[in-house]
């Protein structure tokens, strides 16, 4: 069903959310271990895949969490919708980017 | 409450982590190099204590909600498990830190 | 045009003739006077006041008064459901009890302490107090918002939109006694903070009004007196 803006702003929210809160323990594990041994088995493209998916989750989750912490205290303006929207687009584009750099 | 306070801390500190290590990768930095910054530092396990604990309060709380809301999870059964996955989160994220910073 | 009706067996299809300038309203109403009497639907003033004709036309909670049949056909059919998150008491007619309910136990009703022996209460309507009350205030509890809600269907305790725009009303309501106590209602997990700013009450609200600028309001007073202590 077709949604407005602010219902898949929430979605994306709570997806990368739930997607960070599975994919931490193992992020906290992989880099003891991986800083205690070597980084070459981070070498590994699947690790490298899980790595960027957490860089990309949170980049989102902080856009989304920017967007609500900016929708409730600040005082209410209909234009803050699109300018907390731009800042979650802005936090994607930053995390998208720093990722691949990776 | 606590998940907004949570949250404003987790936005600075995700914030400085993610330019952290976009700096860190970008540089192409080994882990015998990234250890020798990081062990002994008493500014950055400070700082990462502080990340780890706000992540433990943060994840939980916004689990709660997608249990209420998509698992149909009420009750002390679910406040449990969320309070085991906290304990989870503290002791896999403090092993990271002491790891590293230590 | 094809229309859909919901029944409480199931989906009904009946065919309406197409009218200029037919509201939903009017089909629902030819299809219980022409085709099947035992149709049950609500409506009252059909002139977009009282807010009674509220249903679900193409997945969409909205007043079928207000709603021309133009705007809304989509491939020459029309969906029409019972308002959603309210149980269903017959075919289009749904319980709004337990709607109101929630705005009860939300502290929706104003309690004063003056009588008509005192003075009138001096209240500056550019003030910011009133003016977070009167934006909300002519909500009618029609309940489209809390039909668009998905906390609502996720979460069957939550207040919703309409019960927690009142007391934000009240909140800011100068004259009232008991905003602690109201402050306690919403404050819970069944209150205010379950609100996930979807939005989507006020994308609905057919008089115009944003339950999510009331609940936020709500969110920043609860904060407040938590720091305070007064919580």
């Amino acid at each position: 069903m077709k949604q407005h803006s602010s219902y898949w702003a929430f979605m994306v929210h709570r997806v990368s959310g739930i997607a960070l809160a599975a994919f931490l323990p193992l992020h906290f594990w992989t880099l003891a271990s991986a800083l205690q041994h070597s980084l070459a088995w981070t070498e590994q493209p699947l690790v490298k895949l899980g790595e960027w998916l957490v860089v990309v989750a949170l980049a989102a989750h902080l856009g989304g969490g920017l967007r609500v912490l900016a929708l409730e205290f600040l005082p209410w303006r209909d234009w803050q919708k699109s300018l907390a929207a731009a800042a979650a687009a802005l936090a994607v584009g930053v995390g998208l980017g720093g990722a691949r750099r990776q | 409450m606590a998940q907004r306070a949570s949250a404003a801390v987790l936005a600075v500190c995700v914030t400085v982590h993610l330019f952290t290590i976009v700096y860190a990768v970008r540089g192409g930095l080994s882990a015998q190099e990234i250890l020798e910054r990081t062990r002994g530092s008493v500014a950055w396990f400070a700082f990462y204590s502080l990340f780890v604990l706000a992540v433990t309060v943060h994840v939980p709380i916004g689990l709660r909600s997608v249990c209420t809301e998509w698992l149909r999870w009420r009750g002390r059964s679910r406040d449990f498990a969320l309070l085991l996955f906290a304990a989870l989160l503290a002791w896999a994220g403090m092993r990271a830190v002491v790891g590293v910073f230590a | 045009m094809k229309v859909l009706v919901k029944r409480t067996a199931g989906y009904q299809e009946f065919e309406v003739p197409r009218e200029p300038s037919q509201t939903v309203l009017d089909v629902v109403t030819y299809i219980q006077r022409k085709l099947d009497p035992t149709l049950a639907y609500r409506f009252a003033c059909r002139v977009g006041m009282c807010g009674s004709c509220a249903m679900t036309v193409n997945g969409v909670p909205r007043w079928t008064c207000r709603t021309h049949v133009d705007r809304v056909l989509e491939k020459e059919t029309i969906t029409v459901a019972p308002l959603r998150n309210l149980p269903v008491i017959r075919d289009l007619v749904v319980d709004m009890g337990e709607f109101f309910d929630k705005w009860a136990r939300a502290k929706g009703q104003f309690r004063g302490e003056q009588t008509r022996r005192d003075d009138f209460a001096k209240v500056s309507p550019s003030s910011g107090n009133r003016r977070q009350a009167d934006a909300g205030i002519e909500c009618i509890g029609c309940a489209v918002c809390y039909s668009a809600c998905d906390v609502v269907k996720w979460n069957p305790d939550y207040l919703g939109p309409a019960a927690l725009n009142r007391a934000w009303t009240l909140i800011n309501d100068v004259r009232e006694t008991r905003n602690l106590e109201r402050l306690r209602a919403v404050a819970g997990d069944a209150g205010c903070h379950a609100c996930h700013t979807h939005v989507s009450c006020t994308e609905r609200c057919p008089k115009g009004l944003s339950p999510t600028a009331s609940i936020a309001g709500l969110k920043r007073a609860v904060a407040k007196a938590l720091v305070k202590g007064e919580l």
